[in-house]
């Protein structure tokens, strides 16, 4: 594996200028082994701040592992091994001191599948903020449900029955809420592992406008199936195949004119 | 050319081949107007000239052909990066072949007027030779668009200025015959026309050539077009 050519070795001087809000999460050499199987080979990859990052790439390309990298989910497979380096704003998020349950309330998770816990809608969203803390008071934690679900665009429809089940909503509103519980506790980066692959069109471009409201203040990474909405959604892409990162840029070249054949033959749907 | 694997959807691959064979077709079409227009206008023969003008229609209706499929395959394919290239091409290029076709159309219907006795040979050698250059121009860059073959396309694109130049003594030249007799002014006027007609075909071919540059490449050629046309200038001289 010493022939690998590493991306951060062949992009041009021209694509590393600076983002505009900067870089939130910066990877360095990740490599990732489930027991001898190696699913990660050397990635490296500057994630900017405020923007939207979609990962896309065939079933198995890796592009799922590099997202649970980035909040430590990869520690709760047994087998799983990660090496590398991972920073979100300077800090390592491997370094000893760092708390980890802390690194998940800052990097939140929306998954393929909604999955809100079979309790009030209210209880959704207020449980991080409680356990973590966040609100002082009753009015208060009142305050951070209601902007919660605000930001995640559900207010206006569950806010008439906040004591209805959460499993009771529709699959989009499910994970809209889904959302709301991850805003609920302030994080930074939100990561989503193909949130809208289990949703109808309309309740995916709700997601999808929602991301675009979201990133004025959340740096959000996307895992997506779908070439369209990688397209829609991101100012990046990231292209993985066979846990290599084969190509990375802004969104409207790699959907436009990209420079790796791999990737051509992947988005105009040649592969394999 | 680079080798294109086909996509794991087959029909998209037919999709994008008829509409290569439909701009194929519809640059035939253009290349027998043009060639059939000057040869009416050189021989006065007005039976082919009502022909030339009759004909365009067909190559119209490709256009709209071309049109059709391209945002059928659109609709239904969602094609990104050079698949989208290509259907955007097939589109600019269906409309610079459509201008050409009416150019050809313009010229046709001027050798009605044009049956006065004044025909001067070395006039009309002019517009054959400009006419020639453009053809050639056109075949050249249509090739250039099936084989996806950027250098061709980029002599194309650099092989503009010849025709402008010949334009522009050619008003030189008509200038003279009409300062001469005021008789001759109307036969002039229309060969100045037909002239400029076969130079703006030539700008479509050139069009054409950018085109197929960025479907290849992805990007615009940005090197500066070399320009043969002083035509301004000498407006400014008289």
């Amino acid at each position: 594996m010493n022939t690998m050519v590493k991306v951060s070795d062949i992009v041009p001087a021209a694509e590393a200028h600076a983002p505009e809000h900067g870089t939130k999460v910066v990877a360095r050499d990740v490599n990732v082994y489930y027991g001898e199987k190696r699913a990660l080979f050397d990635v490296s990859l500057d994630i900017p701040a405020r923007s939207v990052m979609a990962l896309i790439g065939p079933s198995g390309c890796g592009k799922s592992t590099f997202l649970r990298c980035l909040n430590r989910m990869n520690d709760t497979i047994p087998i799983a091994r990660v090496t590398g380096r991972i920073e979100i704003d300077g800090r390592d998020i491997h370094s000893a001191d760092l708390d980890v349950v802390q690194l998940r309330a800052n990097v939140g998770m929306v998954f393929q599948k909604p999955n809100p816990f079979p309790k009030s809608i209210y209880e959704n969203v207020a449980y991080g903020p409680r356990i973590h803390g966040l609100a002082r008071s009753k009015s208060e934690l009142d305050g951070v449900v209601e902007s919660s679900l605000r930001r995640a665009g559900l207010w206006e429809e569950v806010k008439d029955r906040l004591g209805d089940s959460g499993t009771g909503l529709s699959g989009g509103q499910q994970q809209r809420l889904c959302i709301a519980r991850a805003i609920a506790v302030s994080p930074e980066v939100i990561l989503m592992d193909e949130p809208c692959s289990a949703l109808d069109p309309i309740a995916t471009a709700k997601i999808e406008e929602l991301m675009d409201e979201l990133r004025e203040n959340y740096t959000i990474v996307i895992v997506t199936h779908s070439m369209q909405q990688a397209a829609r959604v991101s100012q990046r892409t990231a292209f993985f195949h066979l846990g290599i990162l084969v190509e990375t840029g802004p969104t409207e070249k790699i959907f436009t004119n990209p420079s790796d054949k791999k990737t051509q033959d992947y988005i105009t749907g040649r592969f394999g | 050319m680079m080798v294109m694997q086909e996509h794991t959807a087959k029909a998209f691959d037919a999709d994008l081949q008829d509409l290569s064979r439909m701009v194929a077709e519809m640059g035939g079409l253009a290349e027998k107007q043009i060639a059939d227009s000057i040869d009416a206008l050189t021989k006065r023969d007005s039976v082919r000239a009502e022909r030339v003008i009759a004909a365009d229609l067909a190559i119209d209706n490709l256009q709209r052909e071309i049109e059709d499929r391209s945002v059928l395959t659109i609709a239904r394919r969602q094609p990104m990066a050079v698949d989208l290239r290509q259907i955007v091409s097939a589109l600019r290029i269906a409309n610079d072949l459509e201008r050409i076709g009416d150019l050809a159309k313009n010229i046709a219907k001027r050798v009605l007027p044009i049956t006065t006795e004044f025909h001067p040979q070395k006039l009309i050698r002019g517009v054959e030779h400009m006419s020639a250059l453009v053809l050639a121009q056109l075949k050249q860059v249509l090739d250039s668009y099936a084989s996806h073959d950027v250098e061709k396309a980029m002599a194309v694109w650099n092989g503009d200025e010849e025709v402008d130049a010949i334009c522009t003594s050619l008003f030189r030249e008509l200038l003279t015959y009409m300062m001469e007799d005021p008789r001759h002014i109307t036969f002039c006027i229309h060969l100045m026309f037909s002239a400029k007609n076969i130079e703006r075909m030539g700008d479509h071919a050139t069009n054409i050539a950018e085109t197929v540059y960025f479907m290849v490449q992805g990007r615009p050629i940005t090197d500066e077009r070399p320009k043969g046309d002083t035509l301004a200038a000498l407006a400014a001289e008289h």
